[in-house]
């Protein structure tokens, strides 16, 4: 499978989680297992472009897709995505156990949906618990990407 | 929280999946797994064999035609964003609205929802509201299974264990039919306490030309007003009808459980029967599809 653009060639046992897997045989241990069994959304990746929660697909299940995790947010030169940056500004994180997933679930939404407002965030997000930020601070972000995202494709436009 | 070890197959020919389930004991068929993984991972389900049915052709399709075709491998996502659905059935995305959330609509299917059939489940409500049939099938042949006769108690479907659900067809509602779905859940997305879906049909003068309205989370499977949907034929689309049909829905048997009590699950169905009505007959006359 390629996981952020790059390949990976691995056996496993079948009964291996996708979650499991990215952490412990790849060490991609920014996607975080919470409840393991697909409550939390911690575990949340993008498999062929769509979120989905890693700890409730086995990694057998995802042989040739191509998948995405939050190591594969961040700019080419190491910097932090806007999407991140934001997180960051509006204090979108306390603990941060929650954000890779919160991060994966964005990612997925803004990419379909440019223009999003507050309900819409709100609800997308119900698949992800946060135990620290009372998700306010979340949604600021998420709708702040929005805006400077638009702003940039504007500007290069 | 880790399953325990199978053996996987994933084939890729209907063929092949249907003879490899009746081919094993103790084995399960996989679709979305949003409900089957979670109880792997608890261990509450061993199964020896997983079919994984993510690979199979054929399996996934939407077809709005005379009838309303969908593969039991349809991902909810697909249906969600289905703009013919969304036309022709438009009550199946308000529902579908409240199943799980964005990244579990994104992998679990409509046939996966169906069979695990948790009482409170929004397709199954669904699926029995339409009449819907069930096609199955096993290396004994092709069966059809009305949605009456396959819910048939607490999780527990007339699917025996060597076959696979193939595909849900049913009928369409006539043009500018009115339709409601509303339920109660602690959180979004959570599984309801209670739901209550309605449709109607009206006729020229204003009255009751056909209506069903079907009750999940009462008891083990979701039920309908049968007795109710019948008297109402030829009724004016007046508040007394709204009335009377949460009245009947308050009515029905209730089942308690540790959390919720069977009188609070009542007056859940009186309430969101209410809603559903009062927003079937909202809609009714508004261009339901083209
Ligand atoms: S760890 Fe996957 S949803 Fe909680
Ligand atoms: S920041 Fe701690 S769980 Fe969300």
């Amino acid at each position: 499978m390629s996981v952020n653009g790059r390949t990976y060639e691995r056996d496993v046992e079948p009964r291996m989680l996708l979650v499991d897997f990215l952490r412990q045989d790849l060490d991609l241990t920014g996607t975080h297992a919470g409840c393991e069994h697909g409550v939390c959304g911690a575990c949340t990746v993008l498999v062929n472009g769509r979120s989905l929660r890693s700890c409730l697909m086995f990694a057998v299940q995802a042989n040739g897709a191509s998948v995405e995790t939050i190591e594969g947010l961040a700019n080419a030169d190491g910097s932090l995505s806007i999407l991140q940056e934001c997180f960051h500004d509006h204090h979108g994180l306390q603990c941060g156990f929650c954000t890779p997933g919160m991060l994966m679930t964005l990612t997925e939404h803004l990419r379909e949906n440019a223009t999003p407002d507050e309900q819409e965030l709100r609800v997308v997000l119900t698949g992800n618990l946060c135990r620290c930020t009372g998700y306010q601070a979340i949604v600021e972000a998420g709708l702040d990407a929005a805006r400077r995202m638009r702003a940039k494709k504007e500007a290069a436009e | 929280m880790k399953p325990g070890p199978f053996t996987y197959h994933d084939p890729t020919e209907l063929a092949d999946a249907v003879a490899l389930i009746g081919a094993h004991e103790n084995a399960r068929a996989l679709a979305g797994g949003q409900s089957l993984v979670p109880m792997m991972n608890f261990r509450y389900a061993m199964p020896d064999h997983l079919i994984d049915l993510n690979g199979v052709s054929g399996l996934s399709f939407i077809d709005c035609g005379e009838r309303i075709r969908l593969g039991a491998m349809t991902r909810q996502r697909d249906v969600e964003f289905s703009s013919d659905l969304q036309h022709a059935v438009p009550i199946l995305r308000e529902a579908l609205l409240n199943v799980g959330h964005r990244q579990t609509r994104n992998r679990g299917t409509i046939g996966g929802s169906i069979c695990n059939l948790d009482p409170s489940a929004e397709m199954p409500a669904i699926m029995l509201l339409h009449d819907a049939e069930l096609t199955a099938q096993s290396t004994r042949g092709v069966r059809k299974i009305p949605m009456n006769k396959f819910a048939l108690g607490f999780m527990t479907t007339s699917l025996e264990p060597d076959e696979l659900l193939t595909e849900i067809s049913f009928a369409r509602w006539g043009k500018g039919h009115g339709y409601g779905f509303h339920e109660y859940a602690r959180r979004h997305g959570d599984f309801a306490i209670c739901s209550a879906g309605v449709l109607i049909e009206a006729d020229s003068r204003g009255e009751v030309a056909r209506i069903a309205i079907v009750v999940g989370g009462l008891g083990a499977t979701p039920v309908r007003l049968s007795a109710f949907e019948a008297a109402a034929k030829g009724h004016r689309l007046a508040d007394e009808l709204i009335a009377e049909a949460a009245a009947a829905a308050s009515r029905m048997d209730a089942l308690s459980d540790a959390h919720f009590s069977a009188d609070y699950r009542r007056h859940l169905a009186g309430v969101l029967t209410r809603r559903a009505m009062k927003s079937a007959f909202e809609r009714i006359g508004v261009a339901a599809y083209v």
